[in-house]
């Protein structure tokens, strides 16, 4: 019988969506946390993808691809 | 707050060693997209799965003009073409750039990795060296005590012989001194004899020596005649 583990140190994959909700209240909105939050995802890209041996395109690319959409997103009012 | 119940340094320094970095990124497909959105569908709707979605995605977007087709997407399409004529050509060109400038760096590094602990082995053997010199030191001292010995002994000589050289002198002072007196005494006792006995020959006696004398000498010439 696996032991327990709290709603909140579950990670997202492995919530169910009826608990989203509650998950997605339970995490740290503050300053502080939308910080750490923030450096941990750069973190995980950065190493996943630029801080390697042999680093592809796909790695700048990425990034360039999602700031067009964004800024599409932004500045057509319409969608 | 501090649990001082909680155990420190309980795991080694992360800082060192730092473990090398992986060879290969991860994968993405056309540049875009991240393998694992492919593996993510693979098990429902197989391999064609997220083409099919993006595709669909696509279309939607443009039968729904939420993405509005004008004069910047011609260019975008112009402008990606180009692009990606370009990466075709000269991607791998420029992969094998890099990798040179890399590992132009990286020898670099390990070459001055291997210069420093060269020097510290070479700083260990020249320790371990004088370790063993100085284990000498106990020749060194013997060296120095026997030298110091010596010139004790030679000082002490040389004293000995001032010494001798200074009592031989005053005692030769003493007996020059007896000698002298003796020589002195002795001197003057002939001298005062000699005197007496001069003032004690009276005249009569000197003509009757002088007489004597003539005599012996006329026999002797006598007889040394008679011999001739």
């Amino acid at each position: 019988l696996p032991a327990a583990v709290l709603l909140k140190d579950t990670k997202l994959m492995d919530v169910k969506l009826g608990q989203l909700g509650s998950w997605l209240a339970m995490r740290d909105f503050t300053p502080g946390g939308i910080l750490g939050a923030i450096r941990r995802g750069h973190e995980r890209y950065y190493n996943k993808y630029i801080n390697v041996r042999k680093g592809g395109l796909g790695g700048l690319s990425m990034v360039l691809a999602g700031y067009i959409i964004l800024s599409y997103m932004w500045s057509y009012s319409h969608i | 707050v501090l649990h001082t119940t909680r155990p420190l340094h309980t795991t080694q320094q992360s800082l060192a060693p730092v473990p090398p970095l992986p060879e290969k990124g991860g994968e993405v497909r056309h540049g875009l997209i991240p393998e694992e959105f492919f593996q993510f569908l693979y098990p429902k709707t197989g391999v064609t799965g997220p083409y099919m979605l993006g595709t669909g995605l696509l279309l939607y977007l443009l039968s729904k003009e939420i993405y509005v087709v004008n004069h910047e997407t011609a260019a975008a399409a112009c402008i990606l073409t180009v692009i990606v004529y370009a990466i075709k050509k000269f991607g791998p060109n420029v992969a094998a750039f890099a990798d040179k400038l890399n590992e132009e760096k990286m020898a670099s590094a390990l070459a001055m990795k291997n210069d420093t602990i060269q020097t510290l082995q070479t700083a260990i053997e020249e320790e371990k060296k004088e370790q063993w010199r100085a284990e000498g030191r106990s020749y060194l001292f013997d060296a120095k005590r026997n030298n110091i010995a010596m010139l004790l002994e030679a000082n002490y000589r040389e004293r000995l012989l001032t010494v001798y050289n200074e009592v031989k002198k005053r005692l030769d002072y003493q007996v020059a001194l007896q000698n002298l007196k003796r020589q002195k005494e002795q001197d003057h006792m002939i001298q005062w004899v000699e005197k007496n006995v001069v003032q004690s020959i009276t005249p009569q006696q000197q003509k009757e020596s002088i007489a004597k004398c003539i005599l012996d000498l006329k026999a002797l010439s006598k007889s040394a005649h008679a011999t001739v």
